[in-house]
């Protein structure tokens, strides 16, 4: 049989956004893939060097919808390395919280797309409605369920609301739970397995070369969290584990998945109790002096990096984003090969799309 | 050829083993904690990232980007050991009326998107990449969006 091009997308229930994926299909096995993206380039950096410092960081949410509080994060931690402030202690711990917070809420997201990926609609819908728990607290904390606009340079917009311990402690106690409950929607279900297991197998060397980051290269064996390893806030005052996988499939990169939003709950539990009392933000500086600064932190995606020139003014000369799924995207072609034309949901889902951090 | 590290090397040992293959060639900058800067020329950019890859098992690319400074452009590299959390950040300067370099593609998978977006944003040509085509904009688009004199309407 000849081959052919399929081109699955942009309109397609497994794309995630606007991105095509184009395939070369020889009856029902994947020759050859080549990713397509750019719909939703609109010049992100570009935007930024006729804006001032502290306009970018509600461009910054925008970055990502699942994962704003980690992007203004990171914005923040690199304009801080650039004006060389030290963010207060209480302000640390608020910060980590909120991103644990997003990473739980972002993962349950990835969750219900994937449980919808493969048909199983009450996987949808009851990480959804956990993942509700997550968004109020994040209106309590900062007034936005999405685009929080929370961290600020130098510290966070306002400290923790009245009784947010009490409400923060009451929602992950209640999650872990809950979470047991959606674990035996998937893993119990034959279904759900057999098409998880053993497709979009990487090995440990060539996710590392291809530059996978994040829960998908974390599921491929590679034992690196930027939390752990290059560590930026209070990480390294807390005790917890980096969830490493080798299996190297899709089931594989959904049990780093699971197993981190355990590890969120930890840190949170952590993180409020040794949380000191004091200021939450300390003033900055309107202009940056000249140099060129890098800082990476641990997106719920994967490696986020972002490259800062300034020159001396009120705004950047240029600001780099390095996403992580603008990444692991090129990464398809490999991970879909050999594989058949009804796993591209299942392998490509673990992948956990997002257009706006990938075309900026 | 030095021995080769399966795990990680320190900052001192990258900057010795570097300064001891390479000479006047590569100028290091300074170091931190878990980080090295250097800056390279351009014909040995290549040797270099090899020996970066494979004797000091650098293993990853986290990212390739251009800065335009306008008197000449700089294609800058963060490249990312998995052992000890270790990040080079390693600057090559590019002449205005030379803009090209080779590409870090073959040794670095994930270098291949980076090297395409740095193209078709600032124009600078990556020798011996895969597939060097626009990616982010579309294939008949005539300019260099990301260069300085690229104004955007309301800019001042």
């Amino acid at each position: 049989m000849s081959k052919m091009w399929v081109t699955m997308g942009p309109q397609h229930p497994f794309s995630h956004g606007l991105w095509t994926l184009k395939v070369q299909v020889d009856g029902e096995v994947i020759q050859d893939a080549e990713p397509v993206i750019g719909y939703l380039h609109r010049g992100w950096e570009k935007e930024c060097e006729n804006r001032t410092y502290p306009q970018i960081i509600p461009m910054a949410d925008r970055l990502c919808y699942s994962a704003s509080m980690t992007w203004s994060h990171l914005y923040c931690k690199v304009a801080e390395e650039a004006m060389e402030i030290e963010v207060p202690e209480r302000a640390q711990y608020i910060r980590v919280i909120a991103d644990e917070i997003c990473r739980i809420q972002s993962h349950l997201m990835w969750l219900a797309a994937m449980g919808t990926d493969l048909g199983n609609l009450t996987i949808f819908l009851w990480a959804l409605r956990e993942r509700e728990w997550f968004l109020d607290l994040n209106v309590k904390l900062c007034g936005q369920r999405l685009t929080t606009n929370f961290p600020r340079i130098g510290g966070v917009r306002n400290d923790m609301p009245y009784l947010f311990e009490r409400d923060l402690m009451r929602v992950v106690d209640l999650f872990e739970k809950r979470l047991w409950d959606i674990i035996a929607l998937t893993d119990d279900n034959a279904i759900f397995m057999s098409r998880m297991q053993g497709v979009g197998h990487v090995t440990r060397k060539e996710a590392a070369n291809l530059g996978l980051t994040g829960p998908s290269m974390r599921g491929c064996g590679v034992n690196f969290d930027v939390r752990r390893d290059d560590p930026y806030m209070v990480y390294d005052e807390l005790d917890w584990e980096v969830a490493v996988c080798d299996d190297g499939d899709s089931y594989g990169r959904y049990k780093v998945r699971i197993e981190e939003m355990f590890q969120s709950c930890e840190i949170i539990r952590q993180a409020v109790a040794k949380m000191p009392d004091g200021p939450t933000r300390v003033k900055a500086p309107r202009n940056v002096p000249e140099g060129t600064h890098v800082a990476r932190l641990e997106d719920p995606r994967g490696e986020s990096l972002m490259y800062l020139v300034s020159d001396g003014t009120d705004r950047p000369y240029r600001l780099k984003v390095r996403s992580p799924i603008f990444v692991n995207v090129s990464a398809s072609k490999r991970l879909v090969q050999g594989g058949r034309m009804a796993d591209v949901p299942a392998i490509m889902g673990t992948i956990d799309m997002c257009l706006g951090e990938t075309d900026r | 050829m030095t021995e080769q590290f399966y795990e990680a090397p320190t900052v001192e040992q990258v900057s010795e083993l570097v300064a001891a293959k390479f000479g006047k060639a590569v100028q290091l900058k300074g170091s931190k904690p878990r980080r090295v800067y250097m800056s390279a020329d351009k014909g040995v950019l290549f040797e270099l990232a090899t020996y970066i890859h494979d004797v000091l098992n650098f293993e990853q690319a986290s990212s390739v980007c251009a800065v335009d400074y306008e008197s000449h452009m700089t294609v800058v590299y963060h490249l990312s050991n998995y052992f000890n959390g270790m990040m080079i950040e390693l600057t090559v300067d590019l002449a205005n009326d030379d803009l090209t370099v080779a590409s870090v593609a073959p040794i670095w998978g994930g270098a291949n998107w980076h090297e395409r977006e740095t193209y078709e944003l600032f124009g600078i040509v990556f020798e011996g990449h895969p597939k060097l085509e626009r990616l982010l904009t579309p294939a008949d688009y005539q300019f260099f969006p990301f260069r300085r004199s690229y104004k955007l309407r309301r800019s001042d």
